[in-house]
């Protein structure tokens, strides 16, 4: 074969079974304490989150996988994994915690000195910090190496100047991993010249802006910096090297279960909707959205299983996120045409409609986030010994 | 993979180059080439792989047989393998011995009924029966007047056998008993029923999908790496990048689905809702890739692809129509949105999750 691709039947091991029971007992109390409502997705952000992260922290359920001494359980990313498709099915407001416990605290592990971990990783699992992660600009997206946003050297340290965007979080974050140019790329490496920082958000000079979003949202934002100051100490890995760090990441960023159930709610309440005996077309319909979405889980835990055993199943892990956020961006649609007959006087009619509205207007974002659509293809196609 | 699956899959693997491939076949112009392969695998013990030794067959284990299954699905095997592991496989669960030679099984679609009179013969139309006219035996799954599953060997040649074939030009043949007498018969034990029979050969149809779909984007690769167009490799145009990367997006959601399927009827410990979603969603899963697939890898060789000359179709064609037997898509959708709805809203993760 040319396109030696693995997807092995792993399953999650018996452990992971009580622990999902007590994800799941966790978050019924609480819904009924009013956390959060699951059928309210566009509100899982809101006010009470920050008590909500504290209190997932408490349970040991950030920094899962990590080392013990900087506060983490050192339990397997399979555990992890069904702490995070259980709040994630419950939209759970996990996005204080969730980038910091899926990619700021690795890196930090990998290329901090000792002294920060020991100050910001214990505080990540805690639930007490919240990360960003500050890689976009104005015009710098898929793009990633032509980042102008700049550091310069100076007494101690480094002073940044420049605009980062679509940032999100950063307007309540406390952390950012930024990416920043220290130098001009070289002739033969254009990818050459940044390096990664870990970025106090209090420190003097940076302004957050909000940016408002079509789903009415307003989660990303505008980081103005204007020489703001960066300890040496906050330099993460090689000066001018960060384009070696950013791949080994991307695996874990890329095959989560956040990657295809970001709008599976509209799938509940059209299931709901339907009722327990629908006709040919609903139970159609029905079925072949559940085949898909336990494939592409069968899929993603696969790719879990291998990040287990030690392996960097790369392509794989491009893979799940290309197939995975096309399924979630379509399945609004799709659950749409399924409701188009359902009574109007079905019990959660309200809630589906409100869903599917919220749903519709979110799907943009699931296949530009993190990397587009096309860039993952150019990932794949370079697996598959085509570029 | 385990040891016995591996040993197996590179045996079999090693015949399908040797006499089967699909190069070869398309220039021997004939089906001289089905006789030796044939052979090979049942000496082998490969045609008869999942029962045991005291019914006239290896004893392996179901997922060395699944294994099997997707290795001949890569090689776009056109004998009745498949059918005839399934068909060894029903006539086992009733302890009923399996005769030499190829076999098929009745009904291969979930709505055929076979009926089992008080005088002790078979009456019933089976459709669309896979590679049923180059068979010696069917293995039947009839109900008697009371309902009850009986588990019946017949002679090929005491039915009537229609002419058919499938989109690949592989026999496709409906199958009628008019009061045929069977060579053996026994009552199957209880869970042995259509849908059991069904469940095994979505199972299997699933995997061979896969296997075929796995060449395809092999050959697809490869192809976009040599053709030339505008004084470039074809490959290196994005807009050809992005359709394999799709291709290969349908392959990983093949190759899940069905050894996902596969590793669960194994395990033998999974029944009702989980293991119907198991098989379902293999069996739906891969016929969309297979249809999304097929189409891609086609674009990706331009008109080279639609001769009848080159290999592509081989495994395009058989994907396809695989798709047909043992309940299309739409059929196991129904099934298993009915089960979800029954489930209500609320247990559908957690049965997802359960898996
Ligand atoms: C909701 C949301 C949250 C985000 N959060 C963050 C965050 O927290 N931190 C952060 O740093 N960024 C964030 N982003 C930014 C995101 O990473 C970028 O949007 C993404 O990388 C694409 O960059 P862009 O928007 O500049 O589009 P562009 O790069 O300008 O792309 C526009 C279009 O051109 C296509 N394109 C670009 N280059 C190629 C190419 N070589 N071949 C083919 N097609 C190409 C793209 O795929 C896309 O379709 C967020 C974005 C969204 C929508």
């Amino acid at each position: 074969m040319t396109a030696a691709l693995t997807f092995d039947p792993i399953r999650l091991p018996p452990e992971c079974e009580k622990l999902r029971q007590e994800v799941r007992t966790f978050l019924a109390e609480e819904i009924s304490a009013g956390t959060f409502s699951p059928q309210r997705a566009q509100k899982s952000d809101d006010t009470d989150a920050p008590g909500f992260s504290k209190r997932v922290g408490a349970r040991g359920w950030i920094g899962m996988t990590w080392p013990k001494k900087y506060g983490g359980h050192e339990r397997s990313f399979l555990e992890r994994y069904v702490v995070t498709e259980e709040m994630r099915v419950a939209n759970a407001p996990v996005r204080r915690f969730f980038v910091a416990d899926r990619q700021s605290g690795p890196v930090l592990i990998r290329y901090a000195n000792e002294r920060i971990k020991m100050d910001i990783l214990p505080r990540i699992c805690r639930g007490e910090v919240c990360f960003a992660i500050g890689m976009s600009e104005p015009n710098s997206g898929s793009d990633l190496f032509a980042a102008k946003t700049k550091a310069t050297k100076t007494d101690g340290g480094w002073l940044i100047n420049g605009t980062k965007i679509w940032t999100t979080s950063a307007h309540v974050a406390d952390y950012m991993l930024g990416i920043f140019r220290t130098s001009a790329p070289t002739k033969d490496n254009r990818r050459h010249g940044l390096t990664q920082f870990l970025v106090d958000m209090k420190t003097p000079g940076i302004t957050v802006n909000p940016i408002g979003q079509i789903s009415g949202q307003s989660e990303f934002n505008e980081v103005v910096f204007e020489d703001a100051f960066m300890p040496d100490d906050h330099v993460l890995g090689e000066i001018d090297g960060a384009w070696k760090q950013a791949t080994s990441e991307l695996a874990y960023e890329r095959s989560g279960p956040e990657r295809f159930l970001e709008t599976y709610y509209v799938l509940t309440e059209l299931v709901r909707a339907l009722g327990r005996e629908p006709d040919l077309r609903g139970a159609e319909g029905i079925g072949r959205l559940v085949a898909q979405l336990h494939t592409l889980r069968r899929m993603s835990v696969s790719v879990a299983g291998m990040l287990q055993a030690g392996k960097e199943p790369v392509v794989e892990a491009a893979i799940v996120k290309d197939v995975g956020t096309i399924w979630e961006q379509q399945l609004p649609h799709r659950v749409r045409n399924l409701a188009a007959f359902v009574e109007p006087n079905v019990s959660n009619h309200e809630t589906l409609e409100r869903q599917l509205d919220f749903a519709m207007k979110i799907a943009p974002k699931l296949t530009l986030q993190g990397g587009t659509t096309e860039v993952l293809r150019g990932i794949i196609a370079r697996g598959l010994g085509l570029r | 993979m385990s040891e016995s699956e591996n040993i197996v899959v590179e045996t079999a693997e090693r015949m399908f180059a040797d006499l089967a491939d699909a190069q070869s076949i398309i220039a021997s112009k004939s089906d001289a080439w089905k006789a030796p392969v044939w052979d090979a695998l049942a000496d082998a013990g490969l045609t008869l792989p999942w029962i045991d030794e005291t019914l006239g067959g290896a004893g392996a284990d179901l997922a060395t047989g699944f294994a099997l299954l997707q290795a001949a699905g890569r090689a776009a095997l056109a004998v009745p393998l498949a059918e005839t592991m399934i068909a060894g496989w029903l006539l086992a669960r009733a302890g009923l011995a399996s005769p030499a030679g190829a076999m098929t099984v009745a009904p291969a679609q979930p709505n055929g009924r076979i009926t089992l009179s008080a005088d002790g013969t078979l009456s019933g139309r089976a459709r669309n029966v896979p590679f049923a006219a180059d068979a010696r035996h069917i293995a039947v799954l009839a109900a008697t007047a009371d309902g009850a599953s009986v588990i019946a060997l017949v002679e090929a040649a005491a039915c009537q056998i229609a002419a058919g074939k499938t989109l690949a030009g592989d026999a496709l043949n409906g199958v009628t008993f008019d009061r045929v007498k069977p060579i053996a018969q026994a009552p199957a034990p209880t869970g042995v029923d259509l849908t059991a029979l069904m469940l095994m050969g979505a199972a299997a149809r699933s995997l061979q999908i896969a296997g075929a779909l796995e060449t395809a984007l092999d050959i697809t690769v490869r192809y976009a790496n040599e053709r030339v167009a505008f004084e470039k490799k074809i490959g290196k145009f994005q807009a050809i990048q992005h359709s394999l990367a799709r291709l290969a997006g349908e392959v990983a959601a093949a190759v899940s689905a069905a050894g996902s399927a596969a590793d669960t009827l194994s395990g033998g410990r999974v029944a009702g809702d989980a293991l119907l979603l198991e098989v379902a969603a293999a069996k739906i899963r891969c016929g969309e890739a297979a249809e999304v697939g097929a189409a891609i890898a086609h674009q990706v060789h331009g008109a080279i692809g639609f001769t009848s000359e080159h290999i592509l179709h081989r495994f395009t064609l058989r994907a396809q129509s695989w798709r047909d037997d043992f309940g299309p898509e739409s059929h196991w959708a129904v099934e298993l949105g009915r089960r979800v709805a029954a489930r209500g809203a609320d247990d559908l993760w957690p049965l997802v999750a359960s898996r």
